[in-house]
């Protein structure tokens, strides 16, 4: 292996190929190949139990993989993890800060294990505590935190070290929707001056929001990689939903769109449609023919909850999603993912 | 908020290891880290003080005439409390680095050292951080139980020099049982645990030759009593402080300590470098 990085290598954060890891008989990672170029966020989305936490252990050096070559911020994760470490700043999906003592003294412990001066610590102690609003409660214990607060200071102790490359591992589980889009600014703002953000979510819209790229990890394998426009592409989940109150109008509509999938207990049909005005003209147009009328029409676009149930939902997941009945299974168990 | 306006920090240009006097500055940090935890919340440093107080006070006051008796013939719970100290004092010791080994294993369940592990610091710098702040620990209950001895009539005749090689056998000892105690912390999953697996560093001292002589034992007892570690070091502090013979003891003190001391910092370090993925 050669340790001279050429062009292309410099210009990737992390590059990993055949990246393996098992536990004893499981196989957590059956060789992940990743390419998350400097300055943008890559997301690697899962189910629970994916192996995104594993993949984040080991690309930010906490435990060791079984196989692959892997690079972070140009340096080998296998023979050069201090200075790869040198370059990281981590925030895991457990909160790593001290609860013992208060949020100030958090941060001027991460200024002096990053050995900057008394002055200089105390500087950006001030600088990150404002910035992340945590000034008022900068002088408590960090045990009083709230789970937002103690998300924020977390991410503000991983940051004093100024890492060109972070991992944020589930940064906004648990976090009410003010402290989501409170840590989407801050991702943004992170990007945006450069640095390289992996970040790891099972909230898709998380993802759509955020990634430049997204890859889906299920059973130890990426079964998809892309943007999130090419992942939706994926997927023929678009659809019009038409909700009926009267049993007897349900069943005339059933009767004239052959075509829709039923659903007898709510009164829904599903016809396939891309959400295109022609093609929704034409649905309109059978119901007058029929004579009949909908309480409710919506119009689905495929979104990246249907890429996730299609690629993620069967154990011997496909790489390419077969089928309508997938997509139609997600959107029925969106709402209990969300 | 912006992160290139932080000035990247000197340990943003990676070194191929981290140097001995990063290791020194970072075990600092280290330190200050749980001094600053011990001043926060000192229950546990009291707790620990505590119990060699109050074993002195029963020993000497509640059994020290009967014991007196029992050892020299006659009652004198002076002579007693002369005869005591120095088992109190080791005891002291050892009950002091058992609070090491619960504040230890806590210490491992909170996330921060999962972020330690992924930052440019030495790798001892935790242990070195918990064995120093332990030992200083240890020898503040050590001055301080060796004060309350004083206070309630207990005069050695030490010189300065033995008085030194007193204070140097505390600091040996203490920093054997500290890594002891830093290895029992880190391979028990519950501090409950770590406490339960410590206790001998608390029980040892009454299995030697601290509150009776080790020849008043039965005799398969009385091997294990005069060679299990607490003994020498024990009857070596005795000898420093009151001139009784030292004999064979004070080398077996040594050797004991600097074994445990090595065999300590090699299983600790073992335990914290290992891939805990495996």
């Amino acid at each position: 292996m050669t340790t001279t990085a050429t062009a292309p290598t410099r210009d990737l954060a992390i590059a990993a190929t055949g990246l393996r890891k098992a536990y004893g008989e499981k196989t957590v990672l059956d060789g992940i190949d990743l390419a998350v170029p400097a300055g943008t966020v890559f997301s690697l989305l899962g189910p629970n139990g994916a192996g995104k936490t594993t993949a984040v252990q080991i690309l930010s050096t906490l435990i060791g993989a079984d196989g692959g070559d892997v690079r972070v911020a140009g340096y080998d994760l296998a023979t050069q993890a201090h200075a790869v470490r040198a370059a990281i700043g981590v925030t895991g999906q457990f909160s790593a800060v001290d609860n013992l003592i208060t949020g100030e003294e958090n941060m001027l412990l991460m200024a002096d294990l990053h050995h900057l001066g008394r002055r200089e610590g105390r500087r950006i102690t001030a600088e990150l505590l404002a910035a992340f609003d945590l000034v008022e409660a900068a002088g408590k214990p960090a045990s009083t935190y709230s789970g937002g607060m103690r998300r924020r200071l977390d991410i503000a102790m991983t940051l004093v070290g100024g890492p060109r490359v972070i991992f944020l591992d589930e940064p906004t589980t648990g976090l009410d929707p003010r402290s989501r889009h409170g840590m989407w600014r801050i991702i943004r703002d992170l990007v945006a001056d450069g640095v390289t953000v992996f970040l790891t979510t099972q909230y898709l819209d998380e993802a759509d929001e955020l990634a430049d790229r997204i890859a889906v990890l299920d059973g130890g394998r990426l079964v998809a990689q892309g943007t999130a426009e090419e992942l939706k592409r994926l997927v023929p989940g678009g659809h019009v939903r038409l909700r009926f109150t009267d049993p007897a109008a349900y069943g005339s509509a059933a009767a004239a769109l052959r075509e829709a999938s039923r659903d007898d207990a709510s009164l829904t049909l599903r016809i396939p449609s891309d959400g295109g005005q022609r093609q929704l003209r034409a649905v309109l147009d059978w119901l007058d023919t029929a004579g009949v009328e909908a309480d409710e029409l919506t119009v689905h676009t495929p979104d990246l909850d249907d890429v996730f149930f299609a690629l993620t939902a069967s154990p011997t997941s496909p790489a390419s999603p077969s089928a309508p009945a997938a997509p139609a299974a997600g959107a029925d168990s969106k709402e209990t993912v969300r | 908020m912006s992160a290139p306006s932080l000035s990247p920090s000197p340990a943003a240009s990676p070194s191929p290891s981290p140097s001995l006097r990063l290791t020194v500055r970072d075990s600092a940090t280290m330190l200050r880290r749980n001094l600053l935890h011990a001043r926060r919340y000192p229950s546990l440093t009291l707790n620990v003080l505590l119990t060699p107080v109050v074993l002195l006070l029963l020993f000497v006051y509640v059994l020290g005439d009967t014991l007196s008796a029992g050892l020299a013939g006659h009652p004198d719970r002076g002579q007693y409390l002369a005869y005591v100290v120095p088992g109190i004092l080791m005891l002291t010791v050892g009950g002091a680095s058992l609070g090491t080994a619960v504040s230890v294993c806590t210490d491992m369940t909170e996330g921060i050292i999962a972020r330690f592990r992924t930052m440019a610091i030495s790798r001892g710098a935790v242990l070195f951080g918990h064995v120093a702040g332990g030992v200083l620990q240890v020898m503040i209950s050590v001055v301080l139980v060796t004060g309350v001895a004083l206070a309630i009539g207990f005069r050695p005749d030490a010189t300065p020099v033995e008085w030194l090689a007193a204070l140097g056998l505390a600091v040996l000892v203490s920093l054997a049982l500290t890594w002891l105690a830093v290895g029992i912390g880190l391979s028990s999953p519950t501090p409950e645990g770590a406490s339960n697996v410590g206790l001998p560093l608390l029980m040892l001292p009454f299995l030697g030759s601290a509150f009776v002589p080790v020849d008043s034992m039965p005799g398969w007892f009385r091997w294990f009593a005069e060679y299990q570690p607490f003994t020498p070091f024990i009857e070596t502090l005795r000898g420093l402080l009151l001139g009784s013979a030292i004999g064979k003891d004070g080398w077996l003190a040594l050797g004991w300590g600097v074994a445990l001391v090595v065999l300590g910092q090699l299983w600790s370090t073992a335990l914290f470098t290992r891939d805990p993925s495996r």
